[in-house]
């Protein structure tokens, strides 16, 4: 069975897995990561988003061999080693953005790339128009929208330190 | 530590569970030794299954079983139950055919389960199960509620005849009739509720657990009511008793009614659990979950109302035809007419109301409550034709309203369909949504935007619903199969730290937060020492679960009972150690205080002298501190309100932009605003998206043509405007925290609000209504076909 | 899906050979339609050939021709100065295909092989008059689209890169599927010295297509009133739960002269 090596939130993993498996899949089934969820079968949904190089991907449309050689950070790689919550975590929980919880790993990690992929301030369409690839069916996007707006100065100050 | 009582918009305890990945999820759950299934379904609507086999299947790597309707119909194993029973305006029974756990004899819709593979992986379970040959002799269908009661339809169900399950009727036919004879005027509307498929983000999924040395089985699955899917299930259709049967429904990703019913997955898996004698666990793929969730409305309604010159509403008469689906689910048959009909007064003194339902199979998924459940389709029908009204009768929207309204001091005030209101002020929520919207200021809008060549519109709803549901002896009147009341334990342990059992289920409300604020007010214990626990039959007492915006009102009253049960218990062990008379002992703030003195117990005293009763009066009083209480509500609570909606349309495409949506409803209590302007924001975009965007459709054939996200259209966050929530409350009259319940309040009021305003754009083309959803593609051809009309004028 | 063989080439010549031996072999390239096609069963390779390591990315300037590497993603041409301020209309056709998580995987090379009939590249590679370079030849935009889900290519043949004349205005305008995002109409225009072209995807039943008598008009006057008085027949377009064939040719028209009005 092929293998793959990967780290994942700073901790290297080598896995033998099928061709066809996904890169969710090795992350819920092989490493026990299952904030990462599945909710739809045709990429849409975003609730798998992980950062792979730091930037936000579906790890439903990737395959784990894909990934050999790999940084991903997963929801549960956001917080400090001390459990302090990211910016957008935090914002999240602050603005109630999160009902349910299942579209919130993929929601957040979305998040957190489109912030750092937009130094210079987001407008509200702009958040909006981020968040193309995610679906939420609880929060109406209402709060999820504000707390990303929160998140963006605190995470900006945060890397300027 | 602030403030963290009824009133505070505490932060949720869940939330860093859910923000750091650890939500524990039926999915996310793997028990040792576990295989997989997977579901081999009906690929066409309705056919005679002459032949399965299953040899080559069976014979594929990583199976362990494979299982048909055969090996289902062998064992003593019953169909999935329905809960509730309508009966005909003659008085029989309606039509309750067999929904079998796995189809026997004949598929009746897209999806309905036929087989299913046990292996050791999910792509081995599927692989096999492609491997199935299933020999049909496909059989005519009907895939809508007109062709279903056409004459000479083909029969879902043999012996159904015409396709009916129930012909029912509310309200005396011959008085309607007479008002509408001497009517000054007639306005009628026909029109229909589309059908939704709820699709809840997390998939259903469902593990069934067998112990061999204890015979003990445990399903873990996505349910809003886990007692009750181990009542159906172990009561009905496994035959399993309750000490032997667990059901644990975890974190759920979301619900609103679909995760409500008892499915053929859970009994599958348990089922074959015991069979194979491992875990077998099943997890919906999206696709699946689009041909076997519950799907939500699909109404075909007749609405008249009879005015008088002033527009005044003398009486209403409705005929609708209700799709049920191929089979009943679980609450199927009393969404149309006890959670509908019985909410056609509104929030208006029509005298008089007359409705017949007649209940149709078809060969689609079942459908039943979704997020309303009835009362959408109610709101929605008399919204729009309350618009109707004054379009017809030129009389100002606004004013026809207030001129029908229930007045403020008429509560309790009995509708002509059943309900009596508690309380409510429609005059005021009206009031201040208008204010908070900018009614007054809207034709500048209009004017602007028409400069930039967009049609803008307004539209409103002032609305009405019965949620908190229900007093077990009114809803046992009307058929209900179960009770309706809830359930809480209150466990104060040994150093005052509270753990609160309830009978209901969170699946996104964040109960966890919300109900222990109740201890907070009620007992004075810090929020950080109460913990709430639900979702599992070995954990809580018998109680009902979450739906129809009930947990506060009926499972939080019955938290208040269980509380007050622990203060007077602890007033008499307070009373013992203060060496006072019980009469005398007041509580407040976490402390017994004899009146009058400064002599006092915290609880934490109380509790403890409890748990370690040495001085303790053992003759008259028990140890501990851990009290039950069942609260059966008095009544329905009313939750109404007003909404509105401002849309802009440009002509060129139909594209339809919601450019403002205001709420104002009533609510009742508000334990936690944050959490409740959560709820309505939800709602509303779950509104918007049925009136916009939502609609599953079947061809005339039967085949879901909206069976993924890439054709069933989800409201994503750039088609839903920022929403301004905001609440006017009058309280429940009737339980003890005057809360009424604001889970569904958003997704009712909204879609009326949401239409009105797209045909007040559409004014100038002489459109006075149209069906939901407003897509682009249905606007454009309704701008397309008033245009010659415009140009002849 | 079903199981296959994964190998990841470090040549050219390597994938070829794999791809050449094996009929059922498949190239993968960002995966974002592929991987969805294999999850559905829709396709069942014997090997899939991830192209992720044969250097084919990256975007150069050359006189008046943009080469972008079939590898590169759509997030990569989104953001690219170069692409940006030579054809404006590429550099927002990209940034609107699928959303940001798939931009970060979707190459254009993938896109273009898989000819999806409401992908938004093939619009912009035939407006522009683009030549498709493959390991063995280069093919016009004109041969390479050949209808639905249907290109040159043959048995085996990879894209390495595109080359884009660069217009002296260009744009892109697209009308989503509500459900899909995929484009319902989709419309690039591209004005060079010699003419207009326009090329509309999303619509035609054999995918892609130029509209000819837009490209008269607007050659002969680049405004959108140029188009504004001529009707495209339905015939030959496509018509679902979303839209029918008259809709769309209803949209050709306003998403053209959107299309010109943002170019212009």
């Amino acid at each position: 069975m092929p293998q793959v090596t990967l780290t994942v939130n700073g901790q290297q993993h080598t896995v033998e897995v099928e061709g066809r498996t996904l890169l969710v899949e090795l992350l819920r089934e092989k490493l026990g990561l299952t904030g990462t969820h599945v909710g739809c079968d045709t990429s849409q949904c975003g609730a798998c988003v992980v950062h792979i190089d730091g930037v936000s991907v579906k790890s439903c449309t990737q395959l784990a061999l894909q990934a050999d050689g790999t940084s991903i950070t997963t929801i549960e790689g956001l917080a400090a080693a001390d459990g302090t919550l990211h910016p957008m975590q935090e914002a999240f929980r602050e603005h109630h953005a999160l009902q349910c919880g299942f579209c919130t790993p993929g929601m957040v990690m979305t998040a957190v790339d489109l912030v750092q992929s937009h130094p210079d301030g987001l407008t509200e369409k702009e958040i909006r128009e981020g968040l193309e690839g995610n679906l939420c069916r609880c929060t109406g996007y209402h709060n999820i929208v504000k707390a990303i707006a929160a998140a963006h100065p605190l995470m900006h100050a945060e890397a300027a330190e | 530590m602030g403030f963290e009582g009824i009133g505070a918009s505490v932060r949720r305890k869940e939330d860093v569970r859910f923000l750091s990945g650890k939500g524990n999820y039926t999915d996310d759950i793997n028990r040792p030794g576990q295989l997989h299934a997977y579901i081999r379904r009906a690929d066409r609507p309705h056919a005679r299954i002459d032949a399965i086999d299953t040899a080559a299947a069976a014979k594929a790597p990583g199976v362990v079983r494979v299982f048909t309707g055969a090996d289902i119909a062998a064992e003593n194993i019953g169909g999935i139950p329905c809960g509730w029973q309508i009966h005909n305006k003659d008085g029989s029974p309606m039509a309750e055919p067999m929904h079998p756990v796995l189809a026997v004899g004949k598929v009746r819709h897209v999806g309905d389960p036929v087989a299913v593979v046990i292996a050791d992986s999910r792509q081995a379970a599927k692989n096999a199960a492609e491997l199935i040959e299933i020999d049909y002799t496909d059989l005519p269908a009907v895939a809508n509620l007109t062709d279903a009661v056409a004459p000479g339809a083909p029969e879902v169900h043999d012996g159904v005849k015409g396709n009916l399950c129930y012909d029912w009727v509310i309200g005396d036919k011959a008085v309607v009739d007479g008002v509408f004879a001497n009517a000054h005027r007639v306005v009628k509307l026909e029109l229909t509720n589309n059908r939704l498929i709820p699709n809840a983000m997390e998939p259903r999924a469902a593990i069934g657990d067998f112990d061999t040395s204890s015979g003990d089985y445990t399903l873990y699955t996505t349910s809003q009511n886990p007692h009750v899917i181990r009542l159906l299930m172990g009561a009905f259709v496994l035959h399993i008793p309750e000490n032997k049967l667990r059901v644990v429904a975890p974190d759920v990703g979301g619900g609103f009614g679909s995760k409500i019913y008892h499915y053929a997955e859970e009994a599958i898996v348990t089922w074959a659990a015991g069979r194979v004698r491992r875990p077998v666990k099943w997890t919906a793929e999206r696709s699946e979950s689009f041909m076997s969730d519950a799907h939500g409305r699909d109404h075909v309604s007749t609405a008249e109302m009879a005015i008088d010159k002033d527009g005044v509403f003398l009486g209403l008469r409705i005929t609708t035809l209700a799709n049920m689906g191929a089979y009943l689910s679980t609450f199927a048959p009393a969404v149309p007419t006890y959670l509908y009909a019985t909410l056609l007064a509104g929030v208006y003194k029509t005298p008089v109301i007359y409705c017949n339902v007649k209940a149709v199979f078809t060969n689609t998924v079942p459908v039943d409550a979704y997020r309303g459940a009835g009362r959408p389709e109610a709101t929605y029908l008399l919204e729009r034709l309350v618009d109707a009204i004054a379009y017809d009768t030129a009389i100002d929207k606004i004013e026809l309203r207030r001129r029908n309204f229930i007045p403020a001091d008429a509560f309790p005030y009995q509708t002509p369909v059943a309900l009596q209101y508690d309380s409510g002020d429609y005059q005021t929520t009206l009031k201040v949504a208008l204010q908070n919207a900018g009614w007054e200021s809207f034709e500048g809008r209009r004017a602007e935007a028409k400069r930039r060549g967009k049609l803008r519109g307004i539209g409103i709803s002032t609305y009405l619903e019965a949620c908190g549901i229900a007093p077990s002896a009114v809803v046992g009147s009307l058929g209900a199969r179960a009770g309706l009341y809830e359930v809480a334990n209150i466990r104060v342990h040994p150093t005052g730290s509270v753990t609160v059992f309830t009978g209901t289920h969170s699946h996104g409300q964040g109960h966890e937060t919300t109900l222990a604020q109740l201890v907070v007010d009620q007992l004075g214990v810090p929020l950080d020492q109460v913990e709430v626990v639900h979702g599992d039959t070995a954990k809580i007492p018998f109680g009902m679960g979450t739906y129809g915006s009930r947990s506060l009102a009926v499972g939080g009253s019955a938290m208040v009972k269980a509380m007050d049960k622990i203060i007077a218990k602890g007033k008499k062990i307070a009373a013992h150690l203060l060496e006072a008379s019980v009469q005398d002992i007041e509580f407040k703030d976490n402390t017994f205080t004899v009146a009058g003195t400064d002599r006092s117990k915290t609880l934490t005293d109380v509790s403890l002298a409890a748990y370690v009763p040495h001085n303790y009066p053992i003759e008259e009083l028990e140890p501990g501190l851990d009290e039950t209480a069942f609260y059966d509500p008095k009544n329905f609570t009313f939750p109404g309100g007003c909404h509105i909606a401002e849309v802009e349309i440009d002509p060129e495409t139909g594209v339809v932009d919601m450019v403002n949506f205001t709420a104002v409803d009533d609510v009742g209590r508000v334990v936690n605003p944050m959490i409740v302007e959560g709820q309505v924001q939800g709602g509303v975009a779950q509104g918007i998206g049925q009136a916009l965007f939502e609609s599953a459709i079947y061809d005339p054939e039967g085949q879901l043509l909206s069976g993924s996200f890439m054709d069933y259209t989800m409201p994503r966050a750039n088609d839903i405007p920022p929403l301004s929530v905001a609440t006017e409350n009058t309280m429940c009259t009737h339980n003890p925290l005057g809360s009424k319940g604001c889970g569904e309040v958003g997704a009712i009021g909204s879609p009326p609000a949401v239409i009105n305003a797209v045909v007040d754009a559409l004014k100038d083309y002489g459109v006075r209504h149209l069906e939901m959803p407003a897509t682009a593609a249905k606007i454009w051809s309704i701008i397309q076909s008033a245009q010659p009309r415009l140009a002849a004028e | 899906m079903y199981d296959f063989a994964y190998e990841k080439p470090g040549s050219l010549a390597d994938a070829v050979k794999v791809l050449s031996a094996d009929p059922d072999a498949k190239a993968l390239a960002g995966g974002q339609t592929f991987i969805p096609v294999l999850k559905q069963r829709l396709n069942r390779p014997s090997t899939v050939v991830d192209l992720a390591k044969l250097g084919l990315t990256g975007i150069t300037v050359s006189g008046d021709t943009v080469t972008i590497g079939a590898m590169t993603t759509h997030a990569t041409i989104a953001a690219n100065p170069d692409i940006k301020s030579k054809i404006p209309g590429l550099q927002h056709q990209a940034s609107l295909i699928g959303d940001e998580a798939v931009r970060h995987r979707g190459t254009i090379g993938g896109s273009l092989a898989n000819n999806d009939p409401a992908a938004c590249y093939p619009s912009a590679v035939l407006a522009l008059g683009g030549t498709i370079k493959t390991d063995r030849r280069s093919i016009p935009a004109e041969e390479f689209f050949q209808g639905m889900f249907t290109t040159a290519l043959e048995p085996g043949e990879i894209i390495t890169s595109v080359e884009l004349p660069i217009p002296q205005k260009s744009a892109y305008e697209k009308f989503r599927n509500p459900a899909s995002r995929y484009a319902i109409v989709g419309v690039f225009v591209a004005k060079f010295p010699s003419g207009v072209r326009l090329a509309i995807t999303g619509a035609g039943q054999g995918g892609v297509f130029r509209h000819a008598e837009f490209e008269k008009a607007l050659s002969a006057n680049f405004a959108p009133e140029a188009i504004a008085g001529i009707a495209t027949p339905a015939d030959g377009l496509n018509g679902d739960i979303h839209a029918s064939p008259e809709y769309r040719a209803h949209l050709i028209g306003v998403v053209s002269k959107r299309a010109v009005a943002k170019a212009a």
